[in-house]
């Protein structure tokens, strides 16, 4: 450059952090000029992919036969998985996940060729014309089947702490439970998208709408057979991803890409609705038992977890994710003596996957499960029995994996809620109101949370920044987190603007590119902003270094540079300032680099998966939740009344933001737990199928009293500006509404019983619930006359 | 031709596929990508647009929300289209806008344009809408990040307020653009017919035998949409006016079939207001927008809402081949699995709903997984005339329960003559509802959930109807009965 611009300068500067700054997209979102991959401009000659999928669950191919597909109007190319010249197989750890089918249909919808044409419609016409000959094998859809079949995608793995069997043996009190656990479609309101461009001899370049580009790049150079370095991919946000982008975005991406090098044109692959609820997995199903010893005063002393996921046909993420089912399992509570237990169990379904939590929901709810059933057993308030077992020094402070629960903030966020939510009035109130109405029954219950914060692959604890500062003071910033809503970017600019001590619009957080920031982790475990965040920050510092060496030396006091402040648009040292933008023009002239790069790791973390012994999480998130509920007895219909929640983000970046991810959180956790109902057929397939018959929470499901308050006490570790994570633990305060319905039903026996109620508790399931404690209750009352005649 | 304006513009659209979508529209043809398809069914409302359309005296603008996945281009001939891109004035945010960045309304934004054009029109309805009315215009919007929280509260806080925006402040102009369209009529194109009276459309009818007719298209659009089925001729009941409005004489109220849901909503809660709950749990408001009554009878679904309300208040159907109208009673149209009593080159004109007398008491209800916007597992209108506390007649619709809209004439003689108030009355109900019918285990409900529920959704009317000297009514000490209480 031979002369700059003026610069910009930014007087304006505020604090940036700790505040509720708006959404970076919100302006454009609110337009609908913020752009979605399928909103980009198309390159001359797009054309367009769909996938024809197979009707039928297990089988052996026999033939194919594509001609009906090759001869539709507007076809242009038809590929099935001979025609990957690279790798065929595009499982994100494990193998087990064919581009297309390979020989074999494993579940119901699985895709086995793919239709390129000129128009979406004309693909998706043409890809109803495929047939395909198998020979079937009998499907295994549930854990049960795959036990007895022994079929699992991965090994059996246990740990716990103490002897188990024998304390349980002893314990003077036990109660056991099973617990059939539904899992979750994402539906995330953006489908499954990928955009690919080839670019010169060979090159890719792909748009995709996925929380790991860094693992896309990596597939499509796999599946092309070419080397990383020759694919880019580039991620502006996503239409929401909720984990359900995080491995399953990348078949997509590399058959619009495969289709695109065999083409040479632009090719965009986009799936339709319910072919999306087809071929993508879902939360994890689960059917887990616990038993459970204690003391007549509601201690536990031991207890066992049997954990089993239903992983579909391929391992995808599933070892970890039952890995976290498993280290939830006692969600704040010290188990004593205990022994878990998980299983991956391998079925004809789509591959399950990342959901919001990773399998921590799906344990966790055991840990409830267990103490509404010993609370009924002693006939003691639900409550009361949880305060009892929380992690501390007068049950344990020790986890079943062997790590300390240190700095536990849930004694005292729990007596705070109980406190400002008026538990125990209510639960008076509701009592009376109970005996007194026939039909509605109304339920209360409290529950924590307590979330380990951190990816248990300890490698994936990494993360990279690229901070560029502009010759008018603008600052660019990259790093290989994702935007799927959850607010990352706008965090990222906070931080970022807060170390130069510059005005957020002096700030763009740029699109997640390969090319920019390499070998990223997905944006996933809700660590984004704690690993980006740190990252960022790191790259910053060291601008920051060079910037006031810089100015330090103009000043002739290079030995100064480090007491020089960045704040409200200037550098400030001792009585000397200059703006900002001033100064970043000096250094340009002085051939200061205004570019530099940051890197982050999580420290602290080491666990021995083979002893079941360390510390996975570098720190854990906690909140409480009380939810009131009405049950209908006649119809199972319910509403969730009212809903308190403290959580802790630790100290917030940006409180509007860390809010709206704990509302969010807990609306899609009550849908899990209540309406959002899976449905397969004997067949195996699905006929839960689009959003007509899969009911995620509407506006009329948001509790009348929805009040969410942050705890505010900073993170212990030294996490960014000692904030906390909030991604993934608020999902489960929704346990709290499960716990509510049983309650209200447990009206029914005064108390005594805890009715088995699996999830979803649809109504349908609440009703079941209901006649089987109105009939035992009354079978009860029958026994009693008897006796008393006797 | 199909002449509207899209926003202040005037789009002319000579020879357009009949089963094209406004999405499709704007999206490809026009390139306005801030409307966007998250289910092509009317499920989410991601794509949602508002139609404005003169009143019928042109003095003023109505704006409903409509989903544009499943609108075809033929209902916006004569109106003005309104997309998110329109809303926004120069650099000036519209308020609804503002009001959603103010409340961090927004997360992924995918759903943000829908709900913003769903909040448009609540804003420029008369009144100040309470949390209620802010859920049932937003209630075909669905997002996945927000929990709804921010955004009712953004409602909330900037509808209610006189309009004033660049709509209000046109409203004149786009009147005199509209007024000029409106002399034109809706021309059919190469493969929509658009007839303007009964002959014609018999005349049609007998033309393309095979054609489909076309009212609301909320339904019939999910063949292209979702099955991407061919059309080749669709036939369009807009330029019929007769078929649309409704008229009332002292026995009875009369719906001509095209008109929509939420057009008869008001004439019919204030014959019915036992109505209130079912038709605000009908699907959402963008699809009551387009949706028909005639639609909703005439495609003979077993889970349609609006044909059990029917059989219970023994409505009588219309129906005309372009020279005779007969009249059906409403039990006597449903023939089969989506087969009606309607002949070769008829159609479904009216539906007539005689009122109650004060001695029927009525409840309507439904049983679906989620309150809003769900099909029902089960649907059960319940009937029941009263002569001094005894059982005079039970007249009764179902949906959800066999393969055609069903009543239960065996409640009627089985109860014929008993005390309301006594107990026999509850349990032979109860008791003749829990093997009335063979209902089927499917993705909403299983049959014998259905079966209970049949039957306690009689033990529920019996309850709420009981110490009541005529129908509406209630007793200071009822037992509650519901989980939620609708407007």
């Amino acid at each position: 450059m031979r002369k700059l611009i003026d610069s910009a300068k930014d007087s304006a500067s505020t604090q940036v952090v700790h505040t509720s700054v708006k959404h970076e997209s919100a302006a454009r979102q609110v337009q609908g000029s913020a752009k979605y991959i399928d909103d980009l401009v198309e390159p001359h000659g797009t054309l367009y992919a769909a996938v024809g999928t197979s009707q039928c669950a297990a089988g052996i191919i026999e033939t194919m036969d594509l001609s009906a597909v090759r001869a539709s109007e507007g076809v242009v190319d038809v590929i099935t998985i001979d025609d990957v010249p690279g790798h065929k197989d595009i499982g994100p750890v494990f193998e087990g996940d064919p581009l297309l089918a390979n020989g074999e249909i494993k579940f119901y919808g699985q895709p086995y060729f793919a239709v390129l044409a000129t128009s979406v419609h004309l693909a998706r016409k043409a890809a109803l014309k495929g047939t395909i000959k198998v020979i079937p094998t009998a499907g295994v859809f549930t854990t049960e089947e795959a036990h007895k079949h022994e079929r699992f995608v991965r090994p059996t793995h246990k740990f716990g702490q103490g002897d188990a069997d024998t304390q349980l043996a002893t314990a003077p009190l036990s109660c056991k439970g099973h617990l059939s656990i539904g899992g979750q479609e994402h539906m995330y309101l953006e489908g499954q998208v990928s955009l690919a461009i080839p670019d010169e001899d060979g090159r890719m370049k792909v748009y995709t709408s996925s929380q790991h580009p860094s693992e896309v790049q990596k597939l499509v150079a796999e599946v092309l057979n070419i080397k990383l370095h020759h694919v880019m991919v580039d991620m502006r946000r996503m239409g929401g991803g909720f984990g359900g982008k995080e491995t399953q975005a990348a078949q997509w991406a590399c058959l619009a890409s495969l289709l695109a090098s065999r083409n040479q044109c632009a090719v965009k692959c986009r799936l339709p609705r319910s072919t999306d609820m087809h071929v993508t997995g879902k939360r994890h199903p689960f059917d887990n038992s616990f038993e459970v010893g204690f003391n007549e005063n509601g201690k536990i002393v031991a207890t066992k977890v049997d954990i089993n996921g239903n992983c579909g046909h391929s391992p995808d993420l599933s070892d970890a994710i039952v890995d976290r089912a498993m280290f939830h399992a006692d969600n704040g509570y010290f188990l004593g003596a205990s022994y878990i237990v998980g299983h991956r169990l391998q079925t004809n379904m789509v591959s399950h996957t990342a959901y919001r939590g990773f399998g921590g929901p799906q344990g966790m709810i055991m840990a409830e499960a267990m103490m509404d059933a010993m609370a009924r057993k002693l006939e003691v308030d639900p409550l009361t029995v949880r305060k009892q077992n929380l992690y501390g020094p007068e049950t344990g402070t020790t986890t079943p994996y062997g790590m300390e629960v240190e700095h536990n903030l849930l004694p005292e966020m729990i007596a705070k809620l109980e406190k400002d939510a008026d538990y125990w009035a209510r639960r008076n109130a509701i009592t009376d109101f109970n005996r007194n109405s026939p039909v509605i029954k109304k339920g209360l219950a409290l529950t924590p949370v307590k979330f380990g914060i951190s990816f248990t692959a300890k490698h994936l604890n990494q993360a990279g920044a690229l901070v560029h500062i502009y010759t008018d003071g603008s600052i660019q910033v990259n790093h290989g987190g994702t935007e799927m809503g959850q607010g990352l970017h706008t965090k990222i600019a906070q931080i970022a603007a807060n170390e130069f001590g510059v005005s957020m619009d002096m700030i763009e957080v740029t699109a997640t590119r390969t090319d920019k920031v390499p070998n990223t982790s997905p944006t996933a475990a809700s660590s984004g902003t704690d690993l980006n965040g740190k990252a960022v920050q790191n790259a910053c510092i060291t601008l920051k270094q060079r910037l006031a060496q810089c100015f330090a030396t103009e000043l002739g006091m290079p030995e100064q540079a480090e007491k020089v402040q960045f704040t409200a648009g200037n550098l400030v040292l001792g009585e000397h300032q200059k703006a900002f933008s001033d100064l970043v023009q000096a250094a340009y002239f002085d051939r200061v680099s205004l570019s530099a790069n940051g890197f982050y790791k999580t420290p602290k973390l080491h666990y021995n998966r083979e002893t079941g012994d360390g510390r996975p999480f570098f720190y854990f998130s906690y909140g409480v939740s009380v939810s009131e509920v009405s049950v209908d007895t006649l119809s199972g219909e319910y509403c969730v009344d009212k809903v308190d929640i403290l959580h802790d983000v630790g100290n917030s970046l940006n409180p509007a933001i860390d809010i709206g991810q704990i509302e969010g959180a807990f609306i899609q956790g009550m849908g899990w737990l209540t309406t959002e109902e899976l449905v397969w057929n004997n067949d195996g397939r699905l006929t839960s199928e689009n959003m007509a018959t899969y009911k995620i929470p509407a506006i009329g499901d948001t509790p009348k009293h929805f009040d969410v308050k942050l705890f505010g006490r900073e993170n212990a570790e030294d996490s960014i500006y000692h904030s906390k994570a909030v991604g993934e633990p608020p999902f489960m305060l929704a346990i709290s509404v499960w716990c509510a319905l049983k309650d209200a039903i447990s009206s029914i026996s005064g108390y005594t019983q805890d009715p088995q109620l699996d999830t979803p508790a649809t109504p349908e399931r609440v009703l079941n619930a209901v006649m089987q404690l109105q009939q035992a209750t009354h079978s009860q009352s029958v026994q009693n006359a008897q006796q008393e005649t006797q | 031709m199909i002449r509207f304006l899209i926003n202040q513009q005037l789009v002319e659209l000579d020879d357009t596929r009949a089963d094209l979508t406004l999405l499709q529209f704007l999206r490809e043809h026009r390139k306005l990508t801030g409307t966007k398809e998250g289910c092509a069914a009317g499920d989410c409302g991601a794509c949602t647009v508002v139609i404005a359309e003169p009143t019928p005296q042109f003095d003023g603008l109505h704006y409903r929300t409509v989903n544009s996945c499943i609108t075809l281009m033929s209902a916006v001939h004569g109106k003005q289209l309104i997309a998110v891109e329109h809303l926004t004035q120069g650099n000036t945010l519209h308020p609804v806008q503002q009001a959603l960045i103010d409340f961090h309304g927004s997360q992924c934004g995918f759903c943000t344009p829908g709900f913003i054009m769903s909040m448009f029109a609540l804003y420029h309805q008369e009144g100040t809408p309470n949390r209620d009315d802010v859920l049932h215009a937003l209630s075909g919007n669905l997002c996945r990040c927000t929990g709804y929280r921010p955004i009712i509260d953004a409602a909330l806080s900037v509808c209610g307020n006189t309009p004033d925006d660049a709509f209000s402040r046109n409203t004149p102009s786009t009147l005199s653009s509209l007024k000029q369209l409106a002399g034109t009529p809706l021309l059919g194109t190469s493969n929509l017919l658009v007839p303007d009276t009964r002959a014609a459309l018999a005349h049609a009818i007998a033309l393309h035998p095979d054609a489909l007719l076309v009212a609301g298209s909320t339904d019939l659009s999910l063949m292209f949409t979702q099955q991407l089925k061919d059309v080749s001729t669709l036939i369009s009941l807009a330029g019929v006016k007769s078929l649309n409005g409704c008229t009332a004489n002292e026995h009875s109220i009369t719906f001509g079939a095209t008109t929509p849901l939420s057009d008869l909503t008001q004439p019919l809660l204030a014959h019915f207001p036992q109505l209130a709950e079912l038709i605000t749990r009908f699907a959402s408001l963008p699809i009551r927008n387009q949706a028909t009554l005639g639609g909703n009878v005439a495609n003979a679904s077993p889970i349609g809402d609006m044909p059990p309300v029917l059989l219970a208040l023994n409505a009588v159907l219309h129906i005309d081949n372009g020279t005779q109208t007969r009249a059906v009673p409403v039990d006597a149209f449903f023939t089969g699995y989506r087969q009606t009593a309607l002949e070769k080159g008829e159609w479904l004109s009216a539906i007539e709903v005689p009122y109650l007398t004060q001695n029927e008491l009525v409840a309507a209800y439904k049983i679906s997984k989620r309150m809003e916007d769900d099909i029902s597992a089960v649907c059960a209108v319940f009937n029941v005339t009263l002569n001094n506390g005894k059982v005079e007649g039970v007249s009764t619709g179902f949906g959800g329960v066999a393969a055609i809209p069903a009543s239960c004439e065996a409640l009627n003689s089985a109860l014929k003559g008993k005390q309301w108030a006594s107990s026999e009355c509850l349990n032979i109900g109860k008791q003749i509802l829990s093997e009335a019918f063979a209902p089927i285990d499917d993705v909403r409900a299983s049959a014998e959930y259905r079966k209970t529920v049949l039957a306690n959704l009689w033990h529920r009317f019996w309850l709420e109807h009981q110490n009541t000297s005529q129908a509406g009514s209630h007793s200071s000490n009822k037992i509650e009965t519901r989980v939620v209480q609708h407007a």
